[in-house]
């Protein structure tokens, strides 16, 4: 039954070289995708590469499947799976925030530091921005401490919101995600830049 | 670039479904571990915080932020530290078997590496500041919250593509 660490007695050593692990692959799957680019990373707003698109709703999805599928042969302990908080308003804030800062550093945390690993020293710098963002944060946090705590709905799914089962859902973003794909094929086609994407 | 890639041999990059779908396998693998999903600002955060507390320990103990992290331990025995680290150490690999470790600024031939740098510190500071407020970046929020279909994991992604695409065209020299 999962989630196997929390329902089990396992030493801080064995967690934490379970967090190595696990970063491991992270590490390597977003490297071979491709997101080591920041180039790469920005054709998805431009059209030339969709790349981003295709690897995160596949990601999103696959993962999506299996917790639906291991909560429905009572293989995982759901209640206690972490579904993450909801504060409307510093989810919408913080994600433009966030929305700029990649399309102007043109990674995100995760994919910088794929990118640092392999030497892209642009990487390091996005990094270094990171670092200086959240102690910015951090230092003027009385003044967006209401903003952050307004609206608060708990951890809420958007089956619940939305009033439809969870299975449901992930019926129509699977059928979104297709659509997606399918536009980001004719995408690719339609903006290509041959002379970009030899380059990365 | 006349390395040899030991994992796709023909093509540079694995075929995005099929990362998308290996990079799926390790997030529910995480989930199914720990009951969480992945994560990235949240280890950078422990990095500013066990900074914060080692420069000035009385700021961070009376801050209503920092000190939300602080505990016996040091905010870097944290899961997603060692999460990070093997981000970084996996990336490594995928690197090295695909001939692709090399160090470089890359950037537009319209713009100069420095301007790619400035740019690149810029963006961090807002994707940093903007992954404390939004409770998580990209991965923890976006990707893990999707997963587990929270309206906090779709409202975030939404927010962030939304915007990217909405700036992509002032930013559009820096890229093509």
């Amino acid at each position: 039954m999962g989630p196997l660490i929390p329902l089990n007695e396992i030493s801080n050593e064995i967690n934490f070289l379970i967090a190595f692990l696990i970063g491991l692959g992270f590490g390597f799957a977003l490297e071979q995708a491709g997101f080591s680019s920041s180039r790469k990373l920005a054709g998805m707003f431009y059209g030339y590469d969709t790349t981003v698109l295709k690897v995160f709703f596949t990601a999103a999805i696959t993962a999506m499947l299996g917790l639906l599928f291991l909560n429905y042969f009572e293989l995982m302990d759901m209640s206690i799976v972490y579904v993450n908080e909801y504060y409307s308003w510093s989810a919408i804030v913080g994600g433009v925030i966030m929305g700029a800062g990649f399309i102007i550093g043109g990674f995100c945390p995760g994919t910088s530091v794929s990118a640092a690993a392999i030497g892209k020293i642009d990487a390091w710098w996005f990094l270094g921005g990171s670092l200086l963002g959240i102690l910015l944060f951090g230092e003027t946090f009385p003044l967006w401490e209401t903003l952050y705590m307004a609206d608060y709905l708990g951890p809420i799914k958007l089956s619940t919101s939305l009033g439809i089962s969870d299975g449901l859902l992930a019926l129509f973003v699977i059928a979104a995600a297709v659509m997606m794909f399918w536009l980001g094929e004719m995408a690719e086609k339609r903006f290509g830049r041959p002379d970009i994407s030899k380059e990365l | 670039m006349s390395h040899h890639n030991y994992i796709t041999h023909d093509t540079k990059y694995m075929n995005p479904y099929i990362a998308g779908i290996l990079l799926g396998v390790v997030l529910l693998a995480a989930f199914y571990l720990t009951g969480r999903g992945l994560g990235a600002s949240g280890a950078m955060k422990s990095v500013v915080v066990a900074a914060v507390d080692g420069v000035a320990p009385g700021h961070a103990q009376s801050s209503h932020f920092y000190s939300k992290y602080l505990g016996e331990d040091s905010p870097l025995n944290s899961w997603l530290v060692f999460q990070v680290l093997g981000v970084l150490v996996g990336g490594l690999l995928s690197g090295a078997l695909a001939g692709r470790l090399q160090w470089k600024v890359e950037h537009s031939p319209k713009i100069t590496p420095r301007r790619r740098i400035v740019m690149a510190v810029i963006g961090g500071a807002l994707f940093g500041f903007g992954s404390q407020l939004g409770r998580g970046c990209t991965s923890g929020a976006a990707l893990s919250g999707m997963a587990t279909l929270s309206l906090a994991g779709f409202v975030t992604m939404m927010a962030i593509f939304g915007t990217a695409y909405a700036l992509a065209y002032f930013f559009r020299k820096n890229w093509i």
